[in-house]
């Protein structure tokens, strides 16, 4: 069979790794529109809602029931349910409704009607909405750090440079359950050591969270799952009541926490009832409302590649992000689980919640690689860091995340690494040696880490967690080690417990440890001139990645002292013999000593005159002072020729070859790619250039193209030719030059 | 909701769960050994303070998580965890619940957190998530 060069390479492309179906309804294999999704509707008789969705009170399964008992206000419902869902999705996209109006009747509606709503709206609409009804004014990140040999200096490093580039959040979690009071413990030890702040958490089977947390090591949690089926909710082993109780449980020890669902789990767990992802997710979230949940972590989140699978699959998790946050829930908007194989992809994916900006862009950055990630996670990882912090620099959007320098980040690692070291010798536990420390500091992953004896550290970390061990006491061995700073940090965090601010919606610490949240930070946007814009030292602090130049020093290399061999002779008459005039730009072999490909001027004259001359012809060079432009350049040397042959030749090195009767803009032959001439090239076109003058049949000289010369060099270029431009003198007619060389004939 | 954040406006008006006060919670007194986790734990006074900040916020349904969770701050750890064990699907029979709410409401004056519980029975009941 013939197979088509392209479609060859098309099916190697990194996109057709991935799988795509059909849509399935009756599997649940379906992002939104189910034809099995109810109409929206409510039926309420004396304060008590009778139906809803077009269900009878008899058939509400236990969703639904603590939906009606929790969730919706009656007081509105009938009001909300009758707004048609165009007119909501109007107001969502319409700069001008501010958001508490549309929340006060997003506070009445159905699963069904959510779902109907965002139904309406494409992916730019969604995204100016997310913008406005985002609960937090300011945006935010969080950073998964883990690693495969659940190594504490290095987890402790890690979360202490995660702290340091900005992230208000760190999770980790395990690989083997009974290392969790030890990875909590040097998340928290490194994250304070980075910046005092921010919040940790430490990802594991529910009752042991509530451990942790109650022994201070922790600050918030996020995966109190929920799922949108009874029987999806069961299978994970809770009730809409037994999460809300955790939840309260929590915040009754001074615990943030953050439910977490998402589409396509009810659809991989086998019991998706035949209806749309998106229909099933509106319930989720009207549980994790109902239940008091400040907020979601939503986004698909470790299902992600199903919603992917299927079509308009991003711009449903788009909307399910979207909806957590019409109903006033703090949004931590996936992009953690691996997405894509496609850079692309995935990129494209990324851009829906980092342009609106959303509470947690992440709900887990791969701040290490992502071979490290624990969660499945790792769709952008430490390896991304770089152009994580340039798309924020190109777009003037803050993701969440801040440049460091390599100094900055060896320096706080190695404080994390050696206060957790310290904590390990205080509390007698399994010692961290000095050799490990190094290795943290400098390490990218697991893989450049000492291995460390399993046992005597699982028996040590089942002591720690039945011990009365807590948070207090990892502060006393902070101090009696010298890192009073992290100490207090963590104090602070003590105190900040009591105080509970951080219980309100969308809550973080800033940078001077000071809390924002839906209620001294609520977004407060409404189109241009409104809501968060980084400016100031944010946005100074986000344009100044460590890879960024002062562009004065661009050309420092291609200036030199002028070329004493080439001198002025007066004003450059017409030729009258068969010749070849090589014109130079006004700054050639001056003010400028170089080419852009670092040749220098005088190489390039002598290989020019050598080309001329290997074809019998005598050259005359001048020098163009009225204009810096290569073409303009190349003409006036083919006007001064003699034989109406000219070569145009700028400082950066492009050139040109010329004739008299061309309009100024054509030309014979035009060599743009400086970058990619070298000293044969310019010889071959002096050679040229004399075939012309003779009047001989030609070949043009071959140049390799190389598209990204341009890319690499656009500054240096444009830097290059201001100072030729500067060399302009419009009052200055050409001058004919000398160049004491002669060529081998 | 001038007083929001507590930590910074209203630092001198809270106490700990143990009653002490904000100006004691220092590392030299952790250092000294003269502070324990119980005294770094919040009072419900303070949930209850959280919880009408976030009902004049806009936010009814965290405004009764946090009333619940001002009601949890007498309850031990070990309670905390055998109640939600309970809770989760068929752990309880119905009078299980009853009583937990009984006693919730007996010793710690937990009215809301009562409420939630019998709520559940109900549910668990009519929806077969009651122990088998």
């Amino acid at each position: 069979m013939e197979r088509s060069k392209r479609f060859d390479l098309l099916a190697k492309r990194d996109i057709n790794k991935e799988t795509f179906v059909e849509p399935w309804p009756e599997a649940g294999l379906i992002v939104a529109d189910s034809p099995y999704d109810p109409r929206p509707s409510i039926e309420i008789e004396s304060g008590r809602v009778v139906a809803m969705d077009g269900r009878r009170r008899a058939d509400f399964d236990a969703l639904d029931l603590f939906i009606v008992s929790h969730a919706l206000d009656l007081n509105i419902a009938e009001e909300a349910m009758a707004l048609p869902s165009p007119e909501y999705a109007r107001m969502l996209a319409d700069i001008n409704v501010p958001r508490e109006e549309i929340a006060r009747l997003i506070a009445g509606c159905s699963p069904a009607k959510l779902t109907d709503i965002v139904r309406h709206m494409n992916v730019l609409e969604m995204m100016m909405a997310l913008a406005k009804m985002r609960v937090r004014r300011t945006p935010a990140n969080q950073a998964h750090v883990t690693n495969w040999r659940e190594h504490p200096a290095l987890l402790a490093a890690d979360a202490a440079e995660a702290a340091r580039r900005g992230f208000a959040e760190v999770e980790t979690t395990v690989r083997v359950a009974r290392f969790a009071p030890f990875n909590a413990l040097a998340i928290l030890v490194g994250t304070q050591t980075g910046r005092g702040g921010v919040l940790t958490q430490c990802s594991v089977e529910e009752a042991l969270g509530l451990r942790l947390a109650m022994k201070g090591l922790t600050s918030y949690a996020e995966t109190l799952s929920v799922y949108g089926t009874e029987l999806t909710f069961t299978d994970g082993d809770d009730t809409p009541w037994s999460k809300a109780f955790l939840a309260s449980a929590y915040a009754s020890r001074g615990v943030k926490i953050r439910f977490t669902s998402g589409t396509g789990s009810e659809a991989l767990m086998g019991r998706a009832e035949q209806k749309s992802m998106l229909y099933l997710e509106a319930r989720c979230l009207l549980v994790v409302k109902g239940a008091g949940s400040q907020g979601v972590q939503n986004g698909s989140i470790s299902c992600i590649a199903l919603p992917e699978a299927l079509p308009g699959g991003v711009r449903a998790v788009l909307a399910e992000n979207l909806l957590a946050s019409m109903l006033g829930l703090e949004v931590a908007s996936g992009n953690d689980a691996l997405a894509s194989h496609s850079s692309i992809r995935k990129t494209a994916k990324l851009m829906t919640q980092f342009i609106p900006g959303t509470d947690f862009i992440f709900s887990g950055y791969s701040a290490i690689p992502k071979r490290d990630n624990l969660f499945g996670g790792g769709n952008f990882d430490a390896e991304d860091f770089d152009d994580y912090n340039v798309l924020q620099r190109d777009m003037q959007i803050d993701g969440g995340v801040r440049p460091i320098g390599e100094d900055e980040a060896l320096m706080i690692r190695r404080k994390a690494a050696c206060a957790i070291q310290a904590v390990y010798r205080e509390l007698k536990l399994p010692p961290i040696t000095d050799a490990e420390v190094d290795a943290a500091t400098v390490a990218h992953s697991s893989d450049d880490m000492p291995e460390r004896e399993l046992l005597p550290d699982l028996e040590a970390a089942d002591a720690f967690l039945a011990s009365d061990a807590d948070f207090l006491t990892v502060i006393r061995a902070l101090r009696n080690c010298g890192f009073s700073d992290v100490a207090d940090n963590i104090l602070e965090m003590g105190r900040q417990r009591i105080a509970g601010d951080y219980l309100q919606p969308s809550a973080i610490f800033d940078d001077d440890f000071k809390v924002l949240s839906a209620i001294n930070d609520g977004n407060d946007y409404t189109g241009p001139g409104s809501g968060y814009r980084p400016a100031g030292r944010r946005w100074r602090e986000m344009q100044a990645i460590p890879q960024a130049k002062s562009p004065e020093g661009f050309v420092d290399p291609h200036v030199g002292a002028p070329l004493a061999r080439l001198v002025e002779l007066g004003p450059a008459a017409k030729g009258r013999q068969n010749e070849v005039v090589l014109a130079l730009g006004p700054a050639f072999g001056c003010a400028l000593r170089r080419t852009i490909g670092g040749l220098d001027h005088e190489d390039v004259l002598k290989a020019i005159l050598s080309g001329i001359a290997s074809e019998g012809l005598v050259a005359r060079i001048v020098r163009v002072y009225h204009s810096s432009d290569c073409a303009a350049i190349g003409y006036v040397g083919a006007r001064l020729s003699g034989s109406g042959i000219g070569i145009g030749l700028q400082s950066r090195g492009t050139t040109v070859i010329h004739q008299h009767h061309l309009a100024p803009l054509n030309n014979l032959e035009l060599f743009p790619q400086s970058p990619s001439l070298t000293l044969e090239t310019y010889e071959r076109i002096g050679s040229n250039a004399a075939r012309y003058a003779l009047g001989l049949a030609t070949v043009p000289v071959a140049v390799k193209i190389d598209n990204g010369a341009r890319l690499r060099l656009i500054v240096k270029t444009a830097l290059l030719h201001r100072r030729e431009t500067d060399a302009v003198d419009a009052q200055k007619p050409p001058q004919e030059l000398r160049f004491a060389w002669e060529p081998d004939t | 909701m001038s007083e929001y954040p507590l930590r910074e406006n209203a630092a001198e008006q809270l106490r700990t769960l143990s009653g002490k006060s904000f100006e004691e919670i220092t590392t030299e007194a952790v250092a000294a050994g003269e502070l324990t986790g119980e005294d770094l734990r919040t009072h419900g006074d303070t949930l209850r303070q959280q919880a009408a900040i976030a009902r004049a916020g806009g936010y009814p349904q965290l405004a009764a998580n946090l009333l619940r969770a001002a009601e949890l701050t007498e309850v031990p750890n070990d309670e905390l965890l055998k109640i939600y064990e309970l809770l989760r699907p068929e752990r309880a029979a119905y009078d299980d619940l009853l009583k937990l709410a009984q006693h919730l409401e007996g010793s710690y004056r937990a009215t809301e957190n009562a409420a939630m519980l019998r709520e559940a029975a109900r549910v668990y009941r009519e929806r077969g998530l009651l122990r088998r």
